[in-house]
């Protein structure tokens, strides 16, 4: 019985990987070309509050964060804290975050700084107030108030 | 001339999968998706005298107050009357009453020159425009309590901004044809001249009902 010889090795067809490394490549560059990079570890978490009528931001090296949630270590509790540059700070240490971030810029561009509040959308208005009024006196005028864009 | 094919050594490619895969998953790891978007606002300059804070004089037909207070309701008011929205959804529009947008609409173009609207100034604002006739002094106060939640206060922003950018539109159609997202830097810089975006935000004043 030929048919059925046990020792016959019958061999599995290779797999021809040979487009592989092209598909990655392809995946790799729309990686690259659609994402920015991720500055910062957030230690705070927010879910941003929705608007139809968002803007984009543009020129993102000229864009300086304020992160506004609730802290996402337990042990420093569930109220709000704001999150400077990678630690958790007051809102008096505003005035000297923004004065090292605008001498961070080149002058030309110091006028363009944007300042992107990015807050829980159940933060009370207080707080708020407070670090635009801080914003105020440190001669950040433009800010951005992030919100996700939605229909509403 | 000899005609012997030298056969090129084929490059063992086999690592190259791996490689571009440490360069993917280097990439996923490293990036966020997310573009940043957001209502773009400008804050006024800090008073140079801390005592002496001046009041500006806004004639009262100019003004339209927007109160947001701890319990997320929004007040309107201007010298037509006060309006009282008693959630967001009432607000946008969607209540039965007449929303906020297009109470910000009426105001700021005062169609029928009504003397309880803000004061129609003629002005000129170039080709293809001309001289129109606009509330270029309006003022939009957008006053909040210390407890009102930050999802309230965006909502009557986008509300306020949505008025402005409908009435953009609408005169980017007049004007000049054409959608306002497709005009050009300075045509649209004409149309911001004719409705320019006058929203004042206060200090937040503690009106009750919050600490």
């Amino acid at each position: 019985m030929g048919k059925f010889n046990k020792s016959g090795g019958r061999t599995m067809p290779e797999l021809n990987t040979s487009s592989m490394p092209d598909m990655i490549f392809a995946i790799l560059f729309f990686f690259m070309v659609t994402v920015t990079m991720r500055s910062e570890e957030l230690q705070v978490k927010f879910k941003l509050p929705s608007a139809s009528e968002v803007q984009k931001l543009e020129k993102k090296s000229l864009v300086t964060y304020i992160n506004i949630g609730i802290p996402v270590d337990p042990r420093l509790g569930t109220g709000t804290q704001m999150q400077l540059n990678d630690k958790l700070a007051g809102i008096d240490d505003i005035q000297d975050y923004i004065a090292q971030e605008k001498a961070s810029l080149n002058e030309a561009d110091q006028q363009f700084m944007t300042v992107s509040i990015k807050a829980d959308e159940n933060t009370r208005m207080k707080y708020i107030s407070d670090v635009k009024q801080a914003l105020r006196k440190a001669y950040a005028l433009k800010i951005n108030y992030s919100a996700r864009k939605a229909e509403n | 001339m000899a005609k012997t094919k030298k056969k090129v050594p084929g490059l063992n490619s086999s690592s190259m999968a791996d490689i571009s895969f440490l360069l993917l998953i280097f990439f996923l790891v490293t990036s966020s998706m997310d573009t940043d978007t957001g209502l773009a606002r400008r804050l006024p300059a800090p008073p140079q005298d801390e005592q002496n804070l001046q009041e500006m004089e806004v004639q009262r037909r100019n003004l339209m107050v927007v109160l947001v207070n701890s319990q997320n309701q929004t007040m309107v008011r201007d010298q037509l009357g006060d309006e009282w929205y008693a959630n967001i959804t009432e607000m946008v529009g969607r209540g039965g009453k007449v929303g906020l947008k297009d109470k910000v609409k009426e105001f700021v173009t005062n169609p029928n020159n009504n003397p309880n609207l803000p004061e129609l100034i003629e002005q000129d604002f170039g080709e293809p425009i001309g001289r129109v006739m606009t509330t270029a002094d309006h003022v939009i106060s957008l006053q909040n309590d210390a407890t009102t939640s930050y999802k309230a206060y965006i909502a009557v922003q986008n509300e306020l901004v949505k008025a402005y950018n409908e009435l953009r539109e609408e005169a980017a159609l007049k004007y000049f044809n054409k959608h306002y997202a497709d005009l050009l830097p300075d045509q649209q810089e004409k149309i911001n001249k004719l409705y320019p975006q006058r929203i004042s935000e206060a200090e937040p004043k503690n009106y009750g009902g919050g600490n």
